[in-house]
């Protein structure tokens, strides 16, 4: 039968050839330029290559990483934040996704698309809604002042606490999404056997609901981590001096510093940061494909 | 005890619902408010939707990202279609590890790192071959189709996974060629998710942020790069209405996208029941 179809070369050269050009080639460029010496110039590095065919290799913006304070604590601050938020956004979205798997049946689809619609519409204007509920003269702040609770603002905005609200606020459907599919396997008799056999509803949830549903808890986790280590959006409009992520460094060093070699070895430190992150979720999405 | 723990779990899902909205609702009340103060409610008004259609700036940015998401969607949904086929018909080739991989990864990258990698392929490319001649719309557009052809490829491989190829097999069988089955009886079978597909990438190229202001050039600021800068400045009522055409617009998208990745298993049924 294949033989009478298309050869695969014929359906996959132009998506390959593009995806190659626009997605492999560009990580080797910044894998170069991560090597370059900064340079006064358009582009503003120096050649790896010098005329007498010599590759000129610079660890030096390495170096700079490592030396300078500020690059060890916003790559900590990234690691730290991300991890937090995503065991905050699984501790919101585990009993979320196993309301909806446990609701009547005509609910379901309305109750799933409740959570990935908010998925879909503008981030940027999602997290700009907090800005303005979480402003001195915001929402909170008249509402505590108005009931008489306080009498100055509470400082809500531009604080870890900001920054981690709204992190778990952004990210929370990829967490739901695949805990919903994890739960919606599993098979409700099981739980019934537990419950015949004197099992007490808690202990059951953890010996058969919890570690059947670790696929979708390790998947929502990573999906939700790997985007948060490399956030910018966030430390950006919620954050302060005090929550200086890796995403909002990249971004500094390249738009307000030009520092282009720089930049790029911070990607490159981020990108080995979560490169084992990033293999074992195309794994999970692999499987998931029958 | 099993109505305990239903409590329990519903009480959590609407804890979930109002976090999730409430903030989305507030944006879009406060867009109706008559005062410059965006948190003092001082009667209704479609004032600040006026200040949005007076605003060229932000019309300006509007017809770009439209552009530039119309192209990205496009170019997206060939590319995706193509590669979501291979992968999803040819289970052995040459290099599939790697093309999956490449197919994928752009779904689940920092976009900061994506933003940055093509910039720098883009100025490359720039000062070896003299293309792309500065940076703009198209530049833009080449880097949103690249991050649209993931989830083009994601929709239209798990819509073939559960395709049922015996109408395929069928008209091979009585001698049509592998091109006219692939026009006349697959296209037409998953043109549903094609559509919801060429949405979702749309959808994507409209809201994206990061990436743009990577691979954008002088004259070609997009409409969330020119929210981006606005809201740097603090909050605003007109903000808050460009924000809410925006929600709606985006979520007339999505709900439409939603329905055709739905209903599309209902419609192969039908077409095997004729």
């Amino acid at each position: 039968m294949t033989e009478r179809r298309f050869g695969p070369l014929a359906v996959v050269a132009l998506p390959y050839a593009w995806l190659a050009l626009f997605f492999l080639v560009p990580f080797l460029i910044v894998l170069k330029i991560s090597f370059a010496e900064t340079a006064i110039g358009i582009p503003p590095y120096t050649p790896l290559i010098t005329p007498d065919l010599h590759l000129d290799l610079h660890a030096a913006n390495y170096e700079f990483l490592t030396s300078d304070a500020l690059y060890a604590f916003a790559y900590g601050n990234s690691v730290k934040f991300a991890l937090i938020c995503t065991f905050l956004a699984l501790l919101l979205g585990y009993p979320m996704a196993y309301g909806i798997v446990r609701a009547p049946e005509r609910w379901r689809g309305f109750l799933l698309m409740l959570v990935i619609l908010p998925f879909w519409t503008s981030f940027l204007i999602r997290v700009y809604a907090w800005m303005g509920i979480l402003s001195d003269n915001g929402l909170i702040n008249q509402a505590l002042i108005g009931l008489g609770l306080v009498s100055a603002p509470v400082k809500l905005l531009n604080n870890a606490f900001s920054v981690g609200l709204g992190m778990v606020y952004s990210y929370l459907p990829f967490m739901v999404l695949p805990l919903y599919a994890a739960l919606e396997k599993l098979d409700p008799t099981l739980l019934e056997a537990a419950a015949d056999l004197g099992c007490r509803p808690w202990r059951a949830f953890v010996r058969v609901t919890l570690p059947l549903s670790l696929p979708g808890i390790i998947a929502g986790s990573l999906l939700v981590f790997i985007p948060m280590c490399g956030e910018f959006v966030i430390p950006e409009l919620l954050g302060g001096p005090g929550t200086l992520m890796i995403g909002k460094v990249l971004w500094d060093e390249f738009f307000s510093n030009h520092d282009w070699p720089v930049a790029a070895s911070v990607a490159v430190a981020m990108l080995a940061l979560l490169a084992i992150p990033i293999a074992m979720v195309r794994r999970l999405l692999q499987v998931d494909l029958p | 005890m099993i109505n305990r723990l239903s409590g329990f779990l519903a009480t959590m899902l609407v804890v979930g619902y109002v976090f999730l909205y409430v903030p989305i609702a507030s944006l879009v009340i406060y867009s109706f408010n008559a005062s410059r103060l965006v948190t003092v409610w001082a009667g209704f008004s479609l004032r600040w939707y006026g200040e949005v259609w007076r605003n060229e700036a932000i019309t300006g940015a509007a017809l770009n990202s439209v552009e530039i998401a119309v192209t990205a969607a496009t170019g997206a949904l060939i590319l995706g279609t193509l590669a979501g086929y291979g992968l999803s018909r040819y289970r052995v080739f040459r290099g599939r590890a790697l093309f999956g991989a490449l197919a994928t990864a752009p779904l689940v990258m920092p976009e900061v790192i994506s933003g940055l990698s093509l910039l720098l392929l883009f100025v490359g490319l720039e000062t070896t071959i003299g293309w792309p001649a500065g940076r703009g719309i198209g530049t833009i557009a080449a880097a949103h189709i690249t991050l649209g052809t993931a989830y083009v490829t994601v929709v239209v491989e798990s819509r073939l996974a559960s395709f049922d190829r015996s109408l395929e097999e069928a008209a091979l069988d009585l001698g049509a060629r592998p091109w006219k089955v692939f026009a006349v009886i697959t296209l037409p079978l998953i043109a549903p998710a094609l559509i919801a597909g060429w949405l979702l990438a749309f959808t994507l190229s409209l809201d994206d942020l990061v990436i743009a202001s990577f691979t954008s050039g002088p004259s070609s600021t997009t409409l969330p790069m020119e929210i981006f800068s606005s809201v740097r400045r603090g909050v605003s009522p007109q903000i808050n209405a460009l924000a809410t055409l925006f929600l709606v617009t985006v979520t007339i998208i999505v709900l439409i996208a939603g329905q055709l990745i739905y209903r599309a298993p209902k419609l192969e049924a039908k077409a095997q029941e004729s």
